[in-house]
C-alpha cells in the first residue's frame, strides 16, 4: 500500500485529499450539528449534484466546457443553493425547516433533468455519487487544499463569534454581533466544503462525514473544543481507514468511509452506556 | 459620566408586532443603582419592552436612551448584561463547558480576531465565583440543574462588567427552595457591586422585599415608583392595575384575548 502510494499519483491525490477532508468536514460539522442544521448539508450536496450534472451536460454540448472541472460548477450551485436557503428561511419565518426540503428536492429534480439530458448515467457520474479513489486529480487536490486553508483560517479567527452564534443566537444579536453576516460566511463555507468533499465520499454521503463523527464525539466529550477535536479525530480515522479498505477490497470509498464512521458511533454509544452502567457516576 | 444620570430612559414608546399595539405610550426612567421589579401578567409586553431596550426590536414610536445615548447609537453593548426568558429553554445537549459559556459573554467586548488571554480567563473565573458556581467550571452546561444553569447565564452576563443587568423571568425552572437564595444573590449584586438591575416577573408577591422600585406593565405602564409607594396601594388599586384591561375593557373581546393569552 505504502509503496503503491508512492507509485501512483492518483493514490497520493486521494489520500491527501482524504486526509484534508477527514478534518475539515467534521470541523464544520460540529457547528452544523449543534445549530441543528444537519439537513442543510444534505440539501446542499444534492444541489451540488445538479451543478455537476449541468457541467457534464455542458461539456458534452459545448466546446467551451470541455475539460472544465465539474467541481467548480458544483461549487457555484452549492453556494447559490445556500443563499437560496437563507432567503427561504426569512420568507418562511415560522417554518424555517421548510427551506431544506425545498432546496433538496429542487436540487434532485434539476440534477435528474440534467442527467437525462446528458444521456443518463455513466461512470463519471457514478464516481460523483459514491466517491472514487481514482477520480481525484491534482487540480481537485489543490482546490480542496485552498478551500480548507481558507475555512480553517476563518474558523480560528471567528471562533468566539461562531461559538456564540451557535450557542445562543439571540444573545449574540443583543451584544451587537453581526449575526447575519456571520451566518452568511458560515453557510458559504459549508457550501464550498461540501462541493470539495464529494470527490472522495460522493454526493450522497457527504453530509454523513459532517454529522456522524460529531454525533459520536458529542456523546462522550466535555466542552466544545474537545467535541471539535474528537470529531476531527473520528473523521480522520474513518476517511483514512475507509480509503485503505476500499483500495484493498475494491469497494466504493464513500460507503466504506461512512460505515467506519457508523462503527465508531456505535462503539462510543456502547462504551458510554457501559461506563454509565458500571462506572456509576456521570462524567 | 454623570452619576445621577438615568441608566434607561424610555419616552412615549409604542410598539406593535402586527396590527395592534403591544406597548402603548410607555414612559419609564430607571435611575442608576435601582433594583427594578417589572411585573405584569403573561402577554403584557414585558419581554417585548426588554427586547426594545436591548435593540433586538426597533420601536415604531417614541425613543429609548441608554446611559444618556440614543439606543440606536449606543455602541457599548457590553455595559448591558442580559439573561433571556429563553435562557432556560436552550439546547441542553449543547457540548459546552461552564467556562466556555461564560467566556462567550466576552465575545463582543474582546472584539473580532482576538483570543482569550490570561486576564480574561481570570475574569471568567471571577464571574463564575460571584454566582457561587466555581466548582462547576469544567462541567458541561447541560449536566447542571435549571437553577444552576440560570446562575451560569447570569455569570455570562456579568463577565463583561455590565452597569445594567436585565433578567427576564429568571426563576422559571428554578425549584422553589433555591428561588430565595437566587434573589439574595441578585440583591448582593445590586447592593455590593452597584449594578442596576431590572428583574421581570409575573409574580409580584415574592419580590417586594428585595426590589427598590416596581413597574407594573400591561400594555400601558400602570404604576411606576418606589416599592414603599407600591406597598401602600390597596388591594382594589392593585387588582385594577394588574387586571386593568381584563376588567375594564372586557366588552372588547378581541382586545381582552390578546392580553391574557400567549407569553
Ligand atoms: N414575535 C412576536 N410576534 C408577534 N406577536 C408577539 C411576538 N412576541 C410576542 N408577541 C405578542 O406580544 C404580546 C406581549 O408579549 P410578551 O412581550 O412576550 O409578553 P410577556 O413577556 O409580558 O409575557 C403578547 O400578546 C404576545 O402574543
Ligand atoms: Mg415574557
Amino acid at each position: 500500500m505504502i509503496s503503491a502510494i508512492f507509485q501512483y499519483e492518483f493514490l497520493q491525490n486521494a489520500f491527501l485529499a482524504g486526509m484534508i477532508i477527514g478534518v475539515i468536514a467534521p470541523l464544520l460539522g460540529v457547528f452544523i450539528v449543534v445549530r441543528r442544521l444537519s439537513l442543510i448539508a444534505d440539501a446542499l450536496s444534492h444541489v451540488t449534484l445538479a451543478g455537476i450534472a449541468a457541467s457534464l451536460l455542458l461539456s458534452k454540448n459545448s466546446a467551451l466546457f470541455v475539460g472544465v472541472n465539474p467541481i467548480y460548477m458544483g461549487m457555484a450551485f452549492s453556494v447559490a443553493g445556500s443563499l437560496f436557503i437563507e432567503k427561504l428561511r426569512t420568507v418562511y419565518k415560522h417554518y424555517q425547516e421548510l427551506a431544506i426540503p425545498i432546496i433538496l428536492s429542487g436540487g434532485i429534480g434539476l440534477g435528474v433533468i440534467f442527467i437525462s439530458l446528458a444521456d443518463g448515467f455513466n461512470t463519471d457520474l457514478f464516481s460523483y455519487l459514491f466517491g472514487s479513489v481514482s477520480a481525484v486529480t491534482r487540480l481537485d487536490l489543490w482546490t480542496i487544499l485552498l478551500i480548507s486553508i481558507g475555512v480553517i483560517i476563518v474558523i480560528i479567527l471567528l471562533y468566539k463569534e461562531l461559538f456564540l452564534l451557535s450557542f445562543d443566537e439571540e444573545y449574540a444579536k443583543a451584544t451587537g454581533i453581526a449575526v447575519k453576516s456571520l451566518h452568511f460566511v458560515f453557510i458559504i463555507m459549508v457550501a464550498l466544503v461540501i462541493a470539495a468533499s464529494m470527490r472522495i465520499v460522493g454526493i450522497l454521503l457527504v453530509s454523513s462525514l459532517m454529522t456522524l463523527p460529531v454525533a459520536a464525539s458529542i456523546r462522550i466529550s466535555r466542552g466544545f473544543k474537545q467535541t471539535i477535536f474528537l470529531s476531527m479525530l473520528f473523521g480522520e480515522i474513518s476517511v483514512l481507514g475507509g480509503l485503505t479498505l476500499s483500495y484493498y477490497l475494491n469497494l466504493a470509498p464513500g460507503g466504506t468511509i461512512v460505515m467506519l464512521a457508523v462503527l465508531i458511533l456505535i462503539v462510543t454509544m456502547v462504551s458510554k452506556k457501559l461506563s454509565s452502567q458500571f462506572g456509576g457516576v456521570r462524567v | 459620566m454623570n452619576i445621577n444620570e438615568s441608566v434607561v430612559q424610555i419616552s412615549s414608546l409604542s410598539y406593535r408586532y402586527d396590527k395592534e399595539n403591544v406597548l402603548e405610550d410607555i414612559n419609564l426612567t430607571i435611575p442608576r443603582g435601582a433594583f427594578l421589579g417589572l411585573v405584569g401578567p403573561n402577554g403584557s409586553g414585558k419581554s417585548t419592552l426588554l427586547k426594545l431596550v436591548l435593540g433586538l426590536l426597533q420601536p415604531q414610536k417614541g425613543d429609548i436612551k441608554l446611559f444618556g445615548i440614543e439606543a440606536e447609537n449606543f455602541k457599548e453593548k457590553h455595559k448591558i448584561g442580559f439573561v433571556s426568558q429563553k435562557a432556560n429553554s436552550f439546547n441542553t445537549g449543547f457540548p459546552a463547558t461552564v467556562f466556555e459559556v461564560v467566556a462567550s459573554g466576552l465575545t463582543k467586548k474582546l472584539g473580532m480576531f482576538r483570543f482569550l488571554q490570561k486576564q480574561e480567563q481570570i475574569k471568567v473565573r471571577k464571574a463564575v465565583q460571584s454566582v457561587g458556581m466555581e466548582a462547576f467550571l469544567e462541567r458541561n452546561i447541560g449536566d447542571l440543574s435549571g437553577g444552576q444553569q440560570q446562575r451560569i447565564f447570569i455569570a455570562r452576563a456579568l463577565v463583561s462588567d455590565p452597569a445594567l443587568l436585565i433578567l427576564d423571568e429568571p426563576t422559571v425552572g428554578v425549584d422553589a427552595k433555591n428561588v430565595y437564595s437566587f434573589y439574595e444573590m441578585l440583591e448582593n449584586l445590586n447592593k455590593e457591586q452597584g449594578i442596576t438591575l431590572v428583574l421581570v416577573t409575573h409574580d409580584i408577591g415574592t419580590i417586594t422585599d428585595k426590589v427598590s422600585h416596581v413597574a407594573c406593565l400591561n400594555k400601558h405602564l400602570h404604576f411606576h415608583g418606589e416599592t414603599s409607594e407600591f406597598e401602600k396601594l390597596n388591594l382594589a388599586e392593585m387588582s385594577d392595575i394588574y387586571g386593568h384591561d381584563v376588567h375594564v375593557l372586557n366588552h372588547d373581546h378581541h382586545h381582552h384575548h390578546n392580553h391574557t393569552g400567549g407569553n
